[in-house]
């Protein structure tokens, strides 16, 4: 397999109510593996996937959230993060997790992969992707 | 070329929708299927979501569903086209990839 | 053209697997290439040859059993979320030491790179859900 896609993740959810969140998280480790071009927007109950401090001890369930800091690792680029979204739920940047990226071989970095974007981006992001994954 | 976007939500009942009325560029084909065709309805509280796009996107609304949920085809919004399976995988064909708002 | 579906709800508590069969089966008899069925999350819950309808309702499961045999699909349905929701065949019960299988005929089990080997492959990818 030879072709190299641009895969989207379009999280839509939040987090523990249901396992879309985390399941979906399984899906972009796999596709990172198979050297895809890995993307993730957040939109809607998605950008509470990313909120820091969770800590599930008291219900029982794995708190997943350390993953998606671990995404830069996988060679998961980019973190889109609705505006919007964000702004509906009084939450701003400040509030959700940061993404660290680096280059193995060029050593080149980037602190925080995750990105606040407006409507009209998040629209053009999701329409050059080759592929839409939605859970 | 532009996308196919699927709706299966009720806009009563969620939001799915209104992200894809905001977040699907103009030009593109939206399909209303399952609990989502009640988008497509005149007269309703939300009628002016899809109402004031038609134009602007191509609308669509899945027959099966629509009729399984005993809904009169006069009640559709105008400049809403209805399709039947083989029509749902016409779009998919049709346009660039799809964008399924679940 | 070679479409590939993905299936995220099991059947009957959610319209989504009736939905990805009826848009299968009119995309197999427009002539289109179906390269993989992918069951996730809740619609691993498809492949258990266990379901028992009442008999004035649809056989989902079967649905899909007979229209792979039709047309020779693979569906797939995914290891993590079927070992999750206990959906097993001879290699599952083998490798967790069940004591018994359920898996439908014409599924298998296999991992989520089948899923993204089947986006990578196919002309476009069709999620139904919840």
């Amino acid at each position: 397999m030879s072709d190299t896609k641009n895969f989207m993740f379009l999280n839509r959810r939040a987090p523990y109510g249901t396992i879309y969140a985390w399941e979906s998280l399984e899906v972009v480790l796999i596709a990172a593996a198979f050297e895809q071009n890995v993307s993730l927007m957040f939109v809607d109950d998605g950008v509470y996937e990313l909120t820091k401090g969770q800590d599930t001890t008291g219900i029982g369930m794995k708190n997943f959230s350390p993953t998606y800091r671990t995404l830069g690792d996988y060679e998961v680029r980019h973190m889109y993060v609705d505006k919007a979204s964000l702004e509906a739920r009084g939450l701003s940047a400040d509030d959700l997790v940061q993404v660290e990226w680096e280059d193995w071989e060029t050593e080149e970095s980037v602190d925080n992969i995750v990105e606040v974007v407006d409507s009209d981006r998040v629209a053009e992001l999701l329409d050059e992707s080759d592929v839409v994954f939605s859970f | 070329m532009s996308d196919l976007h699927t709706v299966n939500k009720s806009p009563f009942e969620k939001n799915s929708l209104e992200s894809c009325l905001r977040l699907s560029k103009s030009g593109s084909a939206i399909l209303l299927y399952e609990d989502g065709v009640y988008g497509a309805l005149k007269g309703t509280a939300v009628e002016n979501m899809i109402a004031s796009v038609v134009g602007d996107r191509k609308i669509y609304v899945l027959g099966p569903d629509y009729k399984a949920r005993g809904l009169d085809e006069t009640r559709i919004i105008d400049g809403v086209e209805v399709v039947d399976y083989a029509g749902f995988v016409d779009l998919v064909e049709a346009n660039d990839k799809v964008q399924a708002w679940v | 053209m070679k479409f590939s579906i993905q299936v995220n709800e099991g059947p009957y508590q959610h319209q989504a697997s009736d939905s990805a069969y009826q848009f299968t089966k009119a995309a197999l008899e427009k002539g289109h290439e179906c390269f993989r069925i992918f069951f996730y999350h809740d619609g691993v819950l498809n492949g258990t040859r266990l379901t028992t309808p009442p008999q004035d309702d649809r056989n989902i499961v079967k649905n899909w059993t007979e229209l792979a045999e039709k047309y020779d699909l693979d569906l797939v349905v995914c290891v993590a979320a079927a070992q999750r929701r206990g959906i097993v065949d001879d290699g599952e019960a083998e490798r967790n030491g069940k004591d018994a299988t359920n898996i439908a005929p014409k599924f298998r089990i296999s991992g989520l790179g089948q899923l993204v080997e089947a986006a990578i492959q196919s002309d476009r990818l069709v999620v139904f859900g919840d």
